[in-house]
């Protein structure tokens, strides 16, 4: 089974959960024989991990000067063609003349550079919503050039890729939903934002969210059928023993660790809720808050209101090793998420020895039995989970045991296995 | 004569309230009284009452043919004497009959034989002489929390003078051997072990309501032939029984109570087995032989060991705190630490913590108040940290008790190592006063007599320290 797969990101050009999680869908999916995977991002750098799948920037594409027939799907009369409507120009003056023509007013017009290759960032800039569009346009010209059985697109900023590449071949799209706008936005959804999803939850022939939590979302908020939404869970990669030289640990107090972006949706402010709780009682224990995002300034601005400043540091934005370092120092990690659609890193924080805490309301609680769930609000129960991770040994050495083997079982070659088994559905 | 034993446990643990770790030291009030008292108002109403006033009709109906033995609690009859009196003022009027044999167990439902020996003993006591009050009659036979039994503690049993006692007719302890015989205890033979018939008991407490099952419906005429299969071969069956099963785990509406009411009347009929109650059992058989039990067994789970309460770190850790205060708890005087302490031992508290999740997944949610065995772990803890602060404050006398010093070992360690500084530097400051007494001349009394003191305040020092290092010596040995 050959797949098309359109995403926005791949490692090492991350910057947030959706790339490791298509990136470790891949992973699973290079491990299943029988499925040949072509995954397009707006921007390929070449330093991609090419193993087991082949990688292509649509920054890469040459559009211009070529016809792109829309096929329409599953029309009876697929034969008769339209020429597209999105016409690729070069410079101003080239955009000048052919909108002068008026040959077409439906035409869309995109700039492209002397080879008709179109620019992309490959980020989450100003043009957003214009570079989707690009996207979508390269796209239709890719799913015209290879043969393939199955398109599958990865979050909103793929849908609109997936739908033109149905147009165009008419085969099967599945989207992944790894978020919707009302876990982005808590509540404030983007109205533009919602139509590129609710579009591409219309169009697309099957749709897998990553939590059941999600699968509600999408049914209730974006009113899809029940039968066509499936729920796979995200797995994590294995990390090997390579991290032990991080192992030295300078401080004696007790480290309680959030780690993530700090904004609303991610509950930066229960944590120091909790933790000036868990302060009043116990002396022998730090906070540190990793990470950085728009609610960081208020945040300090908290810590230094209730006077734990002394006890609850910021680390700012965390890179590579240095995740993986702040865990080793952690004794609790702690996931307040508000809204989470699944959650990898408490999968991580597990791997590395580290108890969690997350709140009820993530996905990844769905899967978990090794972790002390809370509501995100409970500042009480929170605290006193923190309190009790750190005091009793037992329920420690427990978790860490007992987390360590049940993250173990989460690989993504079984989350792949389920994939495949969505496309076969899919297909028939 | 064939007889058949019927008997029915009864226990309701004290659940907890949510008790978080900023009530430690502030709040002493342990419990969940609302969920305490809804569910035994539940239970009472929907099992207790009905089924009580069941056999006390089957009671007088078959006269002296129909005899029942109960095991009630202490936790429970304290529960009841606030919730529900009705309830104990039904057990009476059971009692009245003289049918019904009331049995003795710890007071708290605890595990206190896995804990500390004298401390079962004394629950054991304690629970006899409730029973004793409430009932009138002295409890002569035995059966242990969720029936735990080895040779050790069936010896303990024996001791106490108890002639008969309760337990599992776990397959691995019975090798090729039927449970449907009496036995005895392997290192003190006075004591009469009675082995539950795990098959008939559970067809009864587990199988009966369940559509899945072969057999279902269960009709005592189908009861009784089962019985006359086995009693070929048999001299006695114990058919041991949550009485919660009557109405709670097995629903008025499966036609449980239909079924205990037409049973004694059917099997008088059809098989040639009579009612008896454990005491009688002791005097009327003779025991086959004795049955070997090296390991405590208990009558939970597919395992029959007691890895539901002591299976995992948790539940190590938690019962092992709890029993280190034993001593301390031991000469307390006080009514409220001595009343916590009993509740505190009830073995749910680490039923709740157990996590074989899979298996027996089911079984381990009836009526669990907390979301996972993490949860149950830490509320346990934090109540637990509680007591002990309570303990310090209400009974100081104690600090100079064996176990509290192995529990203080290292602050003791620091403390012996002060004093020795402390006396090294008496010493020399009285050798320092000594030397410049002797060197300048001293004509004033006041100054001699200065000096003559010293010499005794130092030995005094010394016999201070020496009884602590003996006493820490003593429990590194331990």
């Amino acid at each position: 089974m050959r797949v098309l797969m359109f995403g926005w990101e791949f490692p090492p050009h991350i910057s947030g959960g959706l790339g490791t999680a298509s990136y470790g869908l891949t992973r699973g999916m290079a491990s299943l024989h029988d499925i040949d995977l072509l995954f397009v991002v707006p921007r390929a750098y070449g330093d991609e991990d090419q193993s087991g799948l082949k990688v292509i920037g649509a920054n890469n594409i040459q559009v211009a000067y070529k016809k792109i027939f829309f096929r329409g799907e599953k029309r009876s009369f697929d034969k008769i063609e339209v020429e597209s409507k999105i016409v690729p120009y070069t410079d101003p003056d080239d955009f000048w003349r052919m909108t002068r023509e008026e040959k077409n007013k439906n035409m869309l017009y995109v700039e492209a550079d002397d080879q008709g290759r179109i620019e992309f960032t490959g980020g989450y800039g100003s043009n957003l919503l214009h570079e989707i569009d690009k996207y979508a346009l390269v796209a239709s010209v890719i799913a015209d050039e290879n043969e393939f059985d199955i398109i599958h697109a990865h979050d909103w900023l793929a849908y609109p890729a997936g739908i033109a590449a149905k147009m165009v071949s008419g085969k099967p799209l599945v989207i992944h939903v790894h978020a919707t706008d009302f876990d982005r936005s808590g509540g404030n959804v983007n109205p533009v934002v919602y139509d590129i999803e609710k579009a591409g939850m219309d169009a697309a022939d099957r749709i897998i969210t990553v939590s059941n939590l999600t699968r509600e979302t999408v049914i209730y908020k974006y009113h899809i059928d029940p039968a066509k939404v499936i729920t796979v869970y995200n797995a994590v990669e294995p990390v090997g023993g390579v991290y032990d030289k991080y192992d030295i640990r300078q401080i004696n107090d007790k480290v309680v660790t959030f780690l993530g972006r700090i904004t609303m949706q991610k509950g930066p402010e229960y944590f120091i809720e909790a933790a000036y709780r868990v302060l009043q009682v116990m002396k022998n224990v730090r906070f540190v808050m990793a990470g950085s995002g728009d609610m960081m300034e208020r945040m300090i601005r908290r810590a230094a209101e209730l006077g734990i400043t002394d006890k609850f540091h910021f680390t700012g934005f965390l890179k590579g090793m240095d995740v993986y370092w702040m865990l080793r120092l952690s004794d609790v990690y702690i996931m307040p998420s508000i809204s989470e659609p699944f959650g990898i890193s408490p999968l991580e924080a597990m791997q590395s020895n580290v108890p969690v805490i997350i709140s009820k309301q993530s996905g990844v609680a769905e899967i978990l039995t090794h972790a002390v769930k809370i509501d995100f609000w409970d500042i009480d129960a929170m605290a006193d989970a923190i309190h009790g991770i750190l005091t009793y040994p037992a329920l420690s050495k427990m978790f860490i045991e007992q987390g360590k083997a049940e993250v173990e079982t989460l690989k993504w070659e079984n989350s792949a296995k389920h994939v495949r088994d969505v496309y076969l559905d899919a297909l028939n | 004569m064939k007889g058949v034993c019927l008997f029915f446990g009864l226990h309701q643990p004290l659940r907890l309230r949510r008790y978080r770790f900023f009530d430690i030291g502030n709040d002493h009030y342990y419990y969940d009284d609302y969920t305490n008292e809804t569910i035994l108002r539940n239970i009472a109403e929907r099992c207790y009452l009905p089924a009580n006033k069941l056999v006390l009709e089957l009671i007088n109906k078959y006269k002296n043919k129909f005899k029942v033995s109960y095991s009630i609690t202490g936790v429970l009859i304290d529960q009841l004497e606030t919730y529900a009196p009705d309830v104990l003022d039904s057990f009476r009027k059971l009692a009245e009959t003289g049918q019904v044999e009331f049995l003795a167990e710890t007071y708290s439902h605890s595990l206190a034989c896995m804990g500390n020996k004298n401390e079962f003993i004394k629950q054991v006591n304690k629970h006899g002489q409730k029973i004793e009050q409430y009932f009138g009659i002295k409890p002569v036979s035995f059966r242990n929390t969720e029936m735990v039994y080895s040779d050790e503690i069936g010896s303990w049993v024996a001791d106490m003078g108890f002639s008969a006692m309760l337990t599992e007719g776990a397959k691995h302890i019975l090798g090729w051997r039927s449970p449907d015989f009496l036995y005895c205890n392997n290192i003190n033979p006075r004591l009469k072990v009675l082995l539950r018939n795990f098959q008939l008991s559970d067809d009864i407490a587990f199988r009966f309501g369940n559509r899945e099952w072969s057999e279902w419906p269960l009709t005592t005429e189908k009861y009784a032939s089962w019985m006359k299969k086995r009693g070929k071969d048999a001299e006695l069956i114990n058919l041991f029984v949550d009485y919660e099963t009557f109405g709670e785990h097995q629903k008025a509406e499966t036609g449980i109570f239909k079924f205990l009411e037409a049973l004694p009347g059917t099997l008088m009929k059809k098989t040639d087995f009579s009612f008896m109650t454990p005491a009688e059992v002791a005097l009327e058989f003779q025991p086959v032989s004795a049955i070997k039990v090296p390991y405590p067994i208990s009558w939970a789970d597919e395992e029959r060991d007691l890895t539901a309460w002591l299976g995992n770190d948790l539940q190590n850790a938690a019962f092992d705190k709890l029993y280190s205060l034993t001593y301390r708890v031991d000469g307390c005087e006080n009514e409220s630490i001595n009343k916590d302490w009993e509740f505190l031992q009830v073995s749910d508290h680490f039923y709740y913590m157990c996590t074989k999740f899979f298996s027996d997944g089911a079984v381990h949610q009836y009526f669990n108040p907390y979301e996972s065995p993490y949860d149950a772990f830490m509320n346990y803890m934090n109540v637990l940290s509680d007591f002990e602060i309570r303990l310090d404050s209400v009974c100081p006398e104690h600090v100079e008790n064996k176990e509290l010093i192995t529990l203080r070992k290292k602050v003791d360690a620091i403390q012996e190592e002060l004093n020795e500084r402390e006396t090294e530097v008496r010493k020399l400051r009285a050798k320092i006063k000594s030397m410049t007494v002797s060197t300048t001349s001293t004509p004033t009394a006041t100054g001699k007599t200065d000096t003559g003191k010293k010499p005794v305040k130092q030995t005094s020092q010394k016999t201070g320290t020496t009884t602590t290092t003996r006493k820490t010596t003593s429990t590194k040995k331990k």
